[in-house]
């Protein structure tokens, strides 16, 4: 362990690589400012890669909420330009079940077009026709445009935009310390999860972008901010069984919208308040999961006949205005906050609250305050630039693509956009597969490696899909952690320990919907891997 | 609630673990990179498919539907199923004139018998070849079955009074190759049955099974013939509760598996009483006290070759059982694999090479082997072992035929 006192200076350092500091990072890289990123692990490792992947519309927060309701269908509209090839146009509708009370629909739709969200009443019947697996009982149901969005890939395709401006990004790397000079923070203590070092950066201007951990960080320096943390379990379905988002016309209560995203569908959430001291171990209950089943059948009955592939949770960094327990009630609203001017405290600036879908008109209100801060004159050109991987349409980098094979071709434009043209050149050793469930080839695992900032496998999974599919893990990742051993990601010692961290990593998402044919699927790969080749599974668990 | 009891898939496609050893079963995978293989053209790609339909490949086209994916699995994935009924649903390629005159095995014997002494003929000269091999695109190196002169319906009308006093009775489907090219087999046939006290009827109305038009993408007209055939089978087995049965294992597990599984035609009410001529000879030997008489001082050495669709039903062991009924027999039983042809597809130029790298080690194997004929419950199978090896082949009921005294 040393000390590293080299003086290293940014205009600004961000804290927290979820969408939102990815975002905050690409702003400010484009408006011309020196961006440091800071992350304690992975991109999107928190709220960002914990949620349903839902492009809401804005009609969810219509009635309750709508401030937030025009946030959503302004940045709705600005996604699909800026980011097409991580967004999917599927549109959504707003069902009414017998049971729910049908002049909610009147002032669901009235409030959408006050919010400028396109809301059509279509017949049931139409309704079943766009949709056959939504629950034919429906006695109401209203179109708007929903769509689904991956948040990994938003999240990569800002940060590589930010990098591409000159940003640089630091992942497995803690914020220790917040250096303080008077009245002012001037910089960060950072701990290398990796190297076990710690270094000093600094900087004119801190940003705390870290969700729901943004309440320790602020603890930092000595600032509280007051957070509820709420928990949201999902369930994750085998495949599609939806192809439009499917939610309830009624007050947004739990479990009541089914999103299908990529090549599967997600079913959320639930909502508990919980302490501070479990964000970091979430575990799904048997009670959230007989909820989200039973909420969720009854927007399409067909998933109780759908083999559930895993649980999640994640936290809503929810900023608490009044007190209230359940944390639903609390607006989703953007939480800018200046400390300068909330606390006294100069060069430290909060963003928090919000949700996905704003992320960056948060990042463009926080970059606003940053260069009015450092006197900057450069306008924001995120809305309107578009990310990585979606400067071109799908049908041109098909046809620069045209000698990968069909399935391979198609999974890997959808997850990297014009960016998958660097795998058009390929040999047969790179169109072989590693992931067979999700179409991930050796030619798109070197790439990650190579250009996406991977550390192991469970941050490949986050930028592939490696051990995503059905599978969850039982033929790619060994595969996986070859391909990383021989271009010396790490040695073989190492590549052990990470395939064992990363099957349990599945193996705890399974644990909760462990019956059936995932059970079996599981025993299986618990066979292969400890009984055939080894690996000691149990052993790393207890870590 | 009882979520373990609750929340249980019913797609069949969920069932799969992953496991690969259907690939590693795959005759095609085996020998054409080109084709993904089942596991990622079956339960993989539907998973694919189901997000978004151009997830679809044509390579799929590839896959021969022997089933043999299917026995590998230990899961009880219907993989051949998944494959054929995403062809259905997805294919986009328009059947071409070849695929119609492949497909249409009924319609081409009925325009052919009457003329087969000129269609034999003409169909082996080698410049009607090269026109097959560039206007069609059916291979020049393939030997075409030779037609009949005269069906074997026509022949049968002549014994139906006779078969009709035999106070047991079988309905036969005999399919197109015994009415249109080997009348002989269904001949065989009746006299084994009748050596046994059972007469033989044909059905009210039989169709083509329907196997090659499911293959060519002709599925309507598959519906239609398999809608008409399970009506006459209803009328045999429920009405007049005689059973049916089949020499060819292919129209045998069409009409059991396929019609149910691809072509949504429901044959519950009579599929157990649809089965393979071996097994309903074995059957009837096991249950009632006959006396085979087989000629005396006979020697013959024949190798048994398991078909794919009968490997499917499990059924190998009967046909194989009934062969060491005749004395003095020497059996080998060559290792089941695929010979490569199935069906129409090895008749196609872009699949011949492919064809015949299947067989390939099946053909060293009869090769290697002394015998006189290699044994086969398939009529496909057949064409492909006498075209690729030195060897003649019969079917397992000609060969009891022939073992037996001839009664007058």
């Amino acid at each position: 362990m040393k000390q590293d006192d080299i003086r290293k200076s940014y205009d600004v350092i961000i804290i927290g690589g979820g969408a939102t500091g990815a975002g905050v990072a690409r702003d400010c890289s484009r408006r011309g400012l020196q961006v440091l990123l800071i992350e304690r692990f992975d991109i999107s490792t928190g709220a960002t890669g914990r949620n349903h992947g839902l492009l809401h519309s804005g009609a969810r927060y219509a009635v309750t909420d709508p401030e937030s309701a025009r946030e959503c269908i302004e940045e709705n509209k600005i996604l699909r330009k800026i980011a097409s090839h991580c967004v999917e146009e599927t549109d959504g509708l707003f069902l009414s079940l017998p049971e729910d009370d049908i002049q909610y629909q009147a002032l669901f739709v009235k409030a959408c077009r006050e919010a400028g969200i396109r809301a059509d009443v279509i017949d049931p019947r139409e309704a079943l026709l766009l949709e056959p697996s939504a629950n034919s009982a429906i006695i109401g149901a209203v179109r708007v445009p929903d769509g689904s969005v991956d948040p990994f890939r938003l999240t990569a395709s800002n940060i590589i935009d930010a990098k591409d401006h000159g940003a640089k990004v630091l992942t497995y790397q803690e914020v220790t310390e917040l250096l303080r000079e008077q009245d002012r923070i001037v910089g960060v203590k950072v701990w290398d999860h990796k190297t076990k070092e710690k270094t000093t950066y600094y900087a004119s201007v801190v940003v705390n972008a870290g969700g729901i951990w943004g309440h320790n960080i602020a603890n930092l320096a000595g600032i509280t901010i007051n957070m509820l943390p709420a928990k949201g379990a999902l369930l994750i379905f085998g495949h599609r069984v939806n192809n439009m988002v499917l939610n309830r016309c009624r007050k947004p209560a739990d479990a009541d919208i089914l999103v299908p995203g990529d090549t599967i569908s997600l079913i959320g959430t639930t909502s508990t308040q919980i302490p501070f001291e479990e964000i970091d171990h979430m575990l799904v209950t048997a009670k959230e999961v007989d909820l989200l089943l039973q909420e969720g059948e009854k927007l399409s009955p067909q998933l109780a006949q759908t083999r559930i592939l895993r649980a999640y949770a994640g936290v809503r960094p929810l900023v608490a205005s009044e007190d209230d327990p359940s944390g639903r009630t609390v607006s989703r609203g953007i939480v800018l906050l200046d400390h300068a001017v909330r606390d006294g405290l100069e060069g430290f600036i909060t963003i928090t609250g919000g949700k996905l879908m704003t992320y960056r008109l948060m990042a463009e209100w926080t970059t606003d305050l940053i260069c009015k801060k450092l006197n900057v004159n450069a306008v924001c050109t995120t809305a309107t630039e578009k990310l990585p991987g979606s400067r071109e349409t799908t049908e041109v980098v098909e046809k620069k693509m045209i000698s990968v094979p069909l399935a391979q071709r198609n999974s890997t434009i959808y997850r990297h956009g014009d960016r998958a043209e660097k795998l058009s050149d390929t040999s047969s050793l790179d169109t072989s597969l590693v992931c067979e469930c999700e179409e991930v080839s050796v030619g798109e695992v070197k790439y990650a490696l190579n250009e996406l900032d991977v550390n192991n496998l469970v941050d490949l999974r986050r930028r592939t899909r490696v051990g995503m599919g059905t599978c969850q893990g039982e033929l790619c990742a060994c595969r996986a952690a070859g391909l990383m051993s021989s271009m010396h990601k790490y040695c073989t010692r190492r590549a052990k320990e990470d395939l064992a961290s990363f099957l349990n990593e599945r193996w705890k998402g399974m644990a909760p919907i462990a019956w059936g044919d995932t059970l079996r699927e599981n025993e299986y790969i618990a066979w292969v891997y400890e009984g055939v080749c080894g690996l000691t599974l149990a052993q790393k668990q207890e870590e | 609630m009882n979520l373990q009891q609750h929340n249980i898939s019913d797609n069949n496609f969920e069932q799969c673990i992953k496991c690969t050893v259907c690939t590693v079963y795959c005759p095609v995978a085996a020998v054409n990179p080109d084709y993904p293989g089942p596991k990622q053209a079956g339960p993989d790609g539907e998973r694919l498919r189901l997000k978004r339909p151009d997830f679809y490949d044509e390579a799929l086209k590839y896959c021969i539907n022997c089933k043999r994916c299917e026995v590998a699995c230990p899961s009880n994935v219907r993989i051949g199923d998944i494959i054929q009924m995403a062809r259905i649903k997805y294919s986009k390629k328009k059947p071409k004139v070849r695929d119609f005159i492949l497909a249409n095995t009924d319609l081409v014997g009925t325009l052919s018998t009457p003329f087969a002494p000129v269609v034999n003929a003409t169909l082996g000269l080698k410049p009607v070849k090269a026109i097959l091999d560039g206007v069609m695109q059916i291979d020049h190196r393939r030997t075409f079955p030779k037609y009949a002169f005269g069906t074997f319906e026509s022949w049968y009308k002549k014994q139906a009074e006779k078969q009709a006093c035999f106070p047991q009775q079988v309905s036969y489907f005999h399919g197109c190759y015994v009415n249109y090219n080997n009348p002989p087999l269904g001949k065989d046939l009746v006299k084994v049955m009748n050596a046994m006290g059972v007469g033989v009827q044909l059905l009210k109305k039989e169709k083509c099974c329907g196997v090659a038009l499911i293959s060519n993408g002709f599925i309507h007209q598959a519906q239609k013939q398999a809608a008409q055939n399970i009506s006459s089978i209803r009328e045999s087995v429920v009405d007049k509760q005689i059973p049916v049965i089949a020499t060819s294992s292919t129209c045998a597990f069409t009409i059991r598996d396929e019609y149910p599984h691809l072509l949504g035609i429901q044959n519950a009410d009579v599929r157990d009483h649809i089965e393979l001529a071996t097994r309903y000879i074995y059957r009837l030997l096991s249950q009632k006290e006959i006396k085979l008489n087989f000629k005396k001082n006979t020697k013959i050495k024949v190798a048994y070759h398991t078909p794919c669709h009968l490997e499917k039903l499990g059924w190998a062991y009967y046909s194989i059982e009934l062969l060491k009924l005749i004395p003095n027999i020497e059996l080998t039983v060559l290792d089941s694999q695929c010979c490569g042809i199935a069906g129409t597809y090895g008749f196609k130029k872009e699949n011949y090479k492919t064809s015949q790298n299947i067989g390939e080690s099946l053909f060293k194997q009869i090769e290697a082997c002394d015998i006189d004929y290699v044994v086969t419950d398939c009529e496909t199978c057949k064409w492909q072992i006498e075209m690729s090896t030195s060897k003649p082949c019969e079917h397992p009921i000609s060969i009891l035929a022939k073992a037996l005294e001839d009664r007058e």
